[in-house]
């Protein structure tokens, strides 16, 4: 093997190892630690100048503690579980959104197409915390969305939607939507139209047609679509804490007040490797979707 | 055959209505007159004089324009190398773990990256500031950087490459001859990609900023929390009005590629 292909991989892999792997390491190990008023906040650290028996005491006071401690609090529990609920309930109604919008994407006119997609990718690369920001002037009891209800007369009082589910509901959808959007539209955009004309000259209804033939074939764009959602939504900390308010649990946000306004380090880390194991379910799921569509292409 | 209905029209309409109209609400009200956002009161410009008068959102929006530019050249560069070694180093020791390594980070929330390589910083006693959030964007961004470039990698023929080494190319000639080029959209794809993931990284940003360096980002999240401001609406349009043009740009410019490849191979067609 020549210098130059090792280099090749090593370069990036050792980057990979040192700045991906090794700090899941450190979270671990802190996990298991113990809160302690010092510089870093927590106790053992590895003290190498004692040799064998500095190592043998460093292990001993590593304890299962925090896990014990965050299935005893029900905030953590109960973070895990609002997460969840949120995730799943915003992901449904992305797909509910997201699907008539790739649909007409794809039943456009060829010369039509790449400007939808375009204007999809521009919501997309446009700043985040912006997007969110913006609705904070929507839904706010004297933004747009009450004064325009107001002015209609639809209702006679303000709504509070603003530091509510709601608003969290709404901002996960919007910031998201492109990801549901694109991988239903790639996978609509391929299909065969000829299936359809022969589900019809088969006597299909138009209705009948589409959910036997247009949702079976779009299932893979579906599935990738509504992890790309559930994913991210679950540990989301920007959403909830500028649209949410105390009443909306979300464990990313649990995690952040952990870590920055308690100081209890050891307990982030074990939220953090809960949340992780949580995750590996739908992460796995979703490999395998894409590693099916790819044997589909091939 | 295309049918295009009345549900087809209507829910494009108000898809697009839904994803435009809060940026379209907020690019009008940052010309409003008034400190309340909420109620129109006249044209002004007045908040964008205001936001070019702030040091503190200068210095931000520097330190952001650095850390976006250093960490996205770099994951380029890795990025290209661990996706050339993906899709044709062929195997070697501890690929799996490799190629986990490149897709974990796609799919990892933020808060556990951030908190991750914040606590690896502080226990090799790295002081926080505009490096440290340089090695953290770098990190997650090179994995998109790798996944953008192999997909391109994978759709083309390598007979190419092979053949430019049966010519008497080094592996480094061929690399720089024939592969660069070919997958040079992909590479700038992943470069821009990089830059946009970096410049809008709020969580990660945070935990590995410290006290020292502060991004764009964490200073508008700091000052949006006390509610909607028309310094940052003027700050967001100002953001809008770049990724719109860097996104119309990107896409004449790959019409205009896609449009030269047709020629040329109309050319070629009628030379043969």
């Amino acid at each position: 093997m020549s210098v130059a292909r090792r280099s090749l991989i090593w370069v990036p892999y050792l980057w990979l190892l040192l700045l991906f792997l090794v700090p899941f390491g450190i979270i671990f190990k802190i996990s298991l630690s113990d809160i302690a008023l010092a510089i870093p906040p927590y106790t053992p650290t590895l003290d190498l100048s004692e040799g064998r028996a500095g190592v043998t005491a460093f292990l001993s006071q590593l304890d299962w503690e925090n896990y014990i401690f965050l299935t005893e609090d029900d905030l953590y529990w109960k973070a895990y579980l609002s997460s969840l609920q949120i995730a799943v309930i915003s992901t449904f109604f992305a797909l509910l959104v997201g699907y008539p919008i790739a649909y007409g994407m794809a039943r456009a006119a060829p010369e039509w197409r790449p400007m939808l997609m375009m204007l999809v990718i521009l919501q997309f690369w446009t700043s985040f915390l912006i997007r969110v920001y913006a609705w904070i002037g929507i839904l706010s009891s004297e933004g747009y969305l009450n004064q325009f209800l107001l002015w209609t007369g639809i209702i006679a009082d303000p709504l509070q939607i603003m530091n509510t589910s709601t608003a969290v509901y709404i901002g996960i959808v919007y910031t998201y939507l492109p990801f549901m959007i694109l991988p239903i539209y790639a996978s609509l955009e391929r299909m065969d139209d000829s299936l359809l004309e022969a589900a019809e000259d088969l006597g299909c209804s138009r209705m009948s047609a589409f959910w036997l033939v247009t949702i079976p074939l779009s299932r893979s764009g579906i599935i990738a679509g509504c992890f790309l959602v559930f994913i991210p939504a679950i540990g989301e900390f920007v959403i909830p804490s500028l649209l949410g308010g105390s009443g909306t649990l979300m464990i990313g946000k649990v995690l952040w007040e952990e870590f920055f306004s308690n100081r209890d380090w050891p307990v982030a880390s074990a939220v953090a490797i809960v949340l992780l194991l949580i995750l590996v379910i739908p992460i796995i799921l979703f490999q395998r979707n894409q590693q099916k569509e790819q044997e589909a292409d091939a | 055959m295309r049918r295009f209905s009345w549900f087809n029209a209507t829910s494009l309409a108000l898809g697009f209505a839904f994803l435009y109209i809060p940026m379209i609400i907020l690019i009008t009200y940052s010309f409003n007159e008034s400190r309340l956002v909420t109620v129109w009161a006249g044209f002004s410009t007045k908040w964008y004089g205001e936001l070019m008068r702030d040091e503190s959102f200068l210095d931000a929006a520097w330190v952001t324009l650095r850390v976006a530019v250093v960490s996205s050249t770099i994951a380029t560069v890795l990025g290209t190398m661990a996706a050339y070694v993906l899709v044709r180093g062929g195997r070697f020791f501890g690929r799996t773990l490799f190629s986990g390594m490149i897709y974990a980070p796609l799919v990892m929330p933020e808060v556990i990256t951030g908190l991750s390589l914040l606590l690896l910083f502080i226990s090799i006693g790295l002081d926080r500031g505009i490096f440290t959030i340089i090695l953290a964007h770098t990190t997650f961004s090179m994995c998109f950087v790798s996944v953008v470039v192999s997909s391109r990698l994978v759709s083309f023929d390598r007979s190419l490459e092979e053949a430019a080494l049966d010519l008497g190319c080094t592996p480094f000639d061929a690399f720089r001859s024939v592969t660069l080029p070919l997958i040079a959209p992909a590479v700038i794809s992943g470069w821009l990609l990089a830059f946009t993931l970096s410049l809008d990284d709020l969580v990660i940003a945070s935990f590995t900023a410290g006290p020292s360096a502060t991004t764009l980002p964490i200073k508008i999240f700091s000052s949006v929390r006390l509610g909607v401001s028309p310094e940052i609406n003027a700050l967001s349009t100002i953001l809008i009005a770049l990724v719109t043009i860097g996104v119309i740009s990107a896409s004449l410019a790959s019409k205009h590629r896609i449009t030269q490849q047709k020629r040329d191979e109309r050319l070629a067609e009628q030379a043969a």
